[in-house]
């Protein structure tokens, strides 16, 4: 098991190199989503111990982590400069959309809460 | 791209051109589903759009709050039924919307209008729906054939005459564009469109349990998308916002509610979702790593990827193994296994509309259209892209459905006319384009046919100076053998498929053209003819010619009704089998046992059992659930099959798969279905024969001597002098369509020592009559017995 290991912990080393190259934008935006997924491993962490009434409430919350992820995510698609598919798409559009769906899904959320 | 190819360049007048071209089209679909309120009057058609008009009301009514809170105390006596949990709302809020805004512009049109005329007008929104999703796909031309196609296709207007007040009218108009913002998201890439389509599909979920189907086709389309390795970007940003949009919105409405994240239809949805997040790891990681650490990297993720998507999937197994149907609801289950409703649920199997469809049904609502998506499908692999991708999985899946159930031609009906559009405007294309370069090519024929003679005698002349071996000769051929070479060859030369100005000659082309259009006449003819007369029929009002060419129509149903409503107290309750239940609350407005919805099978059994058993247990039976009055609808006098008695097997059938009393082999002799005399005694004695043959054969005295001949099953009823000791006839219909019965009364006295005597049905000796003036209609005590 030390070879894969070592393997792994290479690929890690190579990995952070390797991000500490990507703009400060998009490191921003990285943190963001992994403050989202935390959220969303608290929600489930707090499901798994204390059960899962009022479910609609759960899947809301839940919901509402992963959806500003992955929304995030495609943020950061659109905004990264080395993307080649997005290149006429302007910055300021990428954000003006991302706060639409934020609103969409936070009204949704809201919602459902109960 | 694709507008180029289709050859219209960008100019205003084409613009004008299209769009008027697109007015007329929803013109045309709005005005060919008018053909029943022209042929018989404006007004709600079948059974099931009673009850979305009278839910309708009562949201025009009391607004939006009520009906989500409505619990309905007239229907499903003595259960009631939750409507706000148990209905999709958004046909009803659709309409009442509409009723609304024309309401506050001082447009005082009645709500029942509204919903008659609600299904043309989202007609015509599909159709320019259908023309936005195929132009994204394959252009302005494609767009405009595939919405000319939908716009009057008779599979669609099947469900969406005027009068045909059901979810499917508006369903497939949201079916439509919900796929078309889904393309334009995957073709712009914009969070924006994909917020669009996350409400566009939550439109969808509201009108329609059909909404399945789009949440397990674009998972499909995603999938075989990542396993053709064309992930990018713009899948991701289709894909994943819509499924978290789409389960919350789709929880969100109340008769999905937990559904969303719990049933199997949902599952796959999330299984892709977890397999794009991978693909998208593994392409994040292609760009950042150099590729010495990617080898590892891929190993290290391939590693715990299966381990935790073992786990998943042990985990989901588990879940989907504890559900005796794997998760699946009953409906879903007997599209993925035809032979399921009909062991299990034979209240599903027993619905006309979820039986598998007839090769003529097809041609009949797809017509020409059959012979076009072939073409449709090579034209979209020419070239693959994943919009077009999308259409012909799209077209495979809803063939596949519609083979299992005729209702769900209708989600084929819109991926038959895109894809058939395409074929066609494919096939168009290629005939202008020829016709335009068949004239520009005769042009130059002539004017190169002077040079290929003195090239030819170039080329006469090298081969002799080749043989004579002279170099100055062969320089001079061979210069003018390269010059021949360079002459671009001629069109008309090379292969006809490898051409890109004029493929075909020119009169091939003129006579293609005429042909197609010719073949659209006969589809326009046919759906015409199919709009008029097969599909305007408002089943609660019937028509036939008299011999005199005039026509007489049978409205029996809406005078049982008006007599129900006019001559019995608010609330009783009122019996009949479940498919004329939504008509009685909406017409007669009375309280109903069973109705359409058939959500409670034991009650549905418990009054098929009643209509199967002799009277007297019948009696208790309906007393038992406070019962007053029975209907039955009657065919033999008129000749209307679609009675009682046609339906009575199935009566049995859902009666004895709760009550195994009830034996369907009873009512059978030899196993045929007879009510004539070599019928059997159970079918004979039975509630569902007498209250429908009751004095019919005193009715039916023909001249010579016979009488109570049925005219549906074409032979003499088997029993004919038929007395009713428990039941009172009250009212019949003018063309007996429609019998009416009112349960008698428990008589003041009871003999109680005859009780325990007499046995014997029918012995006249017991009964004591009142003299006339005692009683009306009260029943004749001691005619009785208890």
């Amino acid at each position: 098991m030390a070879g894969p290991l070592h393997d792994l912990k290479a690929v890690i080393g190579t990995f952070s190199t390797e991000y500490g190259k990507t703009p400060l934008r998009l490191k921003l935006i990285d943190l963001y989503i992994l403050y989202a997924l935390s959220t969303a491993l608290i929600q489930f962490v707090y499901l798994g111990l204390v059960g899962s009434f009022p479910f609609n409430s759960f899947l809301a919350g839940f919901l509402s982590s992963i959806g500003t992820a992955v929304l995030a995510v495609c943020l950061r698609m659109q905004v990264n400069k080395d993307n080649k598919e997005f290149k006429d798409v302007p910055p300021e559009r990428a954000f003006a959309d991302w706060v639409v769906a934020n609103i969409v899904l936070h009204l949704v959320v809201v919602n459902y809460i109960g | 791209m694709a507008e180029e190819r289709s050859g219209i360049k960008n100019s205003g007048l084409s613009a004008v051109v299209c769009a008027f071209t697109l007015l007329l089209i929803c013109i045309m679909a709005f005005a060919i589903r008018l053909f029943s309120v022209v042929k018989y009057e404006s007004v709600i058609h079948e059974f099931d759009p009673y009850f979305n008009l009278r839910v309708s009301q009562f949201l025009a009514k009391n607004g939006p709050y009520a009906m989500w809170n409505w619990f309905d105390d007239r229907t499903w006596y003595p259960l009631g039924r939750v409507i706000g949990g148990t209905v999709y709302p958004g046909l009803m809020l659709t309409a009442g919307t509409m009723w609304w805004i024309l309401n506050s512009l001082h447009i005082t049109i009645d709500i029942g209008t509204v919903c008659v005329f609600t299904s043309p007008i989202f007609s015509a929104n599909c159709a320019w729906a259908t023309f936005l999703l195929t132009k994204e796909v394959k252009g302005t031309g494609a767009g405009l054939t595939a919405a000319a196609l939908i716009a009057t296709v008779p599979s669609y207007i099947s469900r969406s005459v005027a009068g045909s007040y059901d979810n499917e009218g508006i369903a497939i108009f949201a079916l439509v564009f919900t796929f078309y913002l889904y393309v334009k998201t995957l073709n712009t890439g914009s969070l924006f469109w994909a917020t669009a389509n996350a409400l566009a599909y939550f439109y969808m979920v509201c009108s329609w349990g059909g909404y399945t189907f789009i949440i397990n086709l674009i998972p499909i389309h995603m999938l075989a998308c990542l396993l053709a390795g064309k992930y990018s970007a713009h899948l991701y940003i289709a894909y994943a916002p819509f499924i978290i949009f789409g389960t919350l919105l789709a929880a969100s409405v109340p008769v999905v509610g937990f559904n969303a994240v719990m049933t199997s239809e949902h599952f796959a949805s999330v299984l892709v979702f977890a397999v794009l997040h991978v693909f998208a790891l593994v392409a994040y990681l292609k760009r950042t790593l150099p590729p010495a650490a990617l080898k590892a990297a891929t190993a290290a993720i391939l590693t715990i990827g299966a381990v935790g998507a073992a786990a998943f999937a042990f985990l989901l197994v588990g879940l989907v193994a504890a559900s005796p149907t794997l998760g699946w609801s009953g409906r879903s289950l007997s599209l993925l296994d035809p032979t399921y409703a009909g062991k299990y649920i034979p209240i599903i199997a027993s619905v006309s509309e979820h039986q598998p469809p007839t090769w003529p049904s097809y041609f009949m609502d797809l017509h020409v259209l059959i012979l076009l998506i072939p073409a449709g499908i090579a034209a979209c692999f020419m070239p693959l892209s994943v919009p077009s991708a999308f259409l012909i999985l799209y077209g495979v899946v809803s063939v596949y459905f519609s083979g299992a159930m005729v209702r769900l031609m209708l989600v084929l009906a819109p991926a038959a006319c895109i894809l058939a559009g395409i074929g066609l405007s494919e096939g168009l294309h290629v005939f202008a384009r020829s016709l335009k370069h068949g004239v520009v090519n005769m042009k130059e024929e002539i004017a190169k046919a002077g040079e290929e003679d003195e090239d030819e005698g170039a080329e006469g002349a090298s081969k002799e100076v080749v043989k004579s071996g002279s170099k100055e000769g062969a320089r001079d051929a061979a210069a003018r053998a390269s010059k021949k070479k360079s002459v671009k060859k001629r069109s008309w030369e090379k292969p006809w498929w490898t051409r890109s100005e004029g493929p075909i000659p020119f009169e091939m082309a003129a006579v293609g053209i005429a042909l197609a259009l010719l073949l659209m006449f006969f589809f326009v003819l046919h759906c015409v003819w199919a709009s008029a007369e097969a599909y305007s029929a408002p089943s609660i009002v019937l028509a036939s010619h008299n011999p005199d060419g005039s026509t007489h129509i049978f409205d029996d149903f809406r005078e049982a009704y008006g007599w129900l409503r006019h001559n019995t107290d608010e609330n009783t309750k009122v019996a009949s089998w479940w498919d004329y239940g939504y008509q009685t609350t909406a017409m007669a407005n009375r309280t109903v046992i069973v109705d359409n919805n058939t959500w409670n099978n034991t009650h549905i059994a418990t009054v098929g059992m009643a209509m199967s058993s002799p009277e007297r247990e019948a009696w208790k039976i309906f007393k038992s659930l406070d019962v007053e009055y029975v209907f039955v609808i009657f065919g033999g006098f008129v000749g209307y099959s679609g009675d009682d008695i046609a339906k009575f097997l199935w009566m049995v059938r859902i009666g004895g798969g709760v009550y195994p009393h009830i034996k369907e082999p009873d009512y059978l002799k030899h196993g045929s279905y007879r009510i004539d005399s070599g019928a059997t005694s159970t079918m004979l004695n039975c509630l569902m024969y007498k209250l429908s043959y009751y004095r019919f054969a005193d009715a039916t005295m023909a001249p010579d001597g016979t009488s109570g001949y049925d005219r549906v099953r074409r032979t003499e009823i088997g029993k004919k002098n038929i007395k009713l000791r428990y039941f009172e006839e009250v009212f019949t219909t003018h063309h007996w369509m429609v019998r009416i019965y009112r349960l008698k009364d428990v008589p003041n006295r009871q003999k109680g020592a005859r009780k325990k005597a007499a046995k014997a049905i029918g012995s006249p000796k017991k009964s004591n009559k009142l003299p006339k003036s005692a009683s009306k209609r009260k029943s004749r005590i001691g005619g009785l017995r208890f």
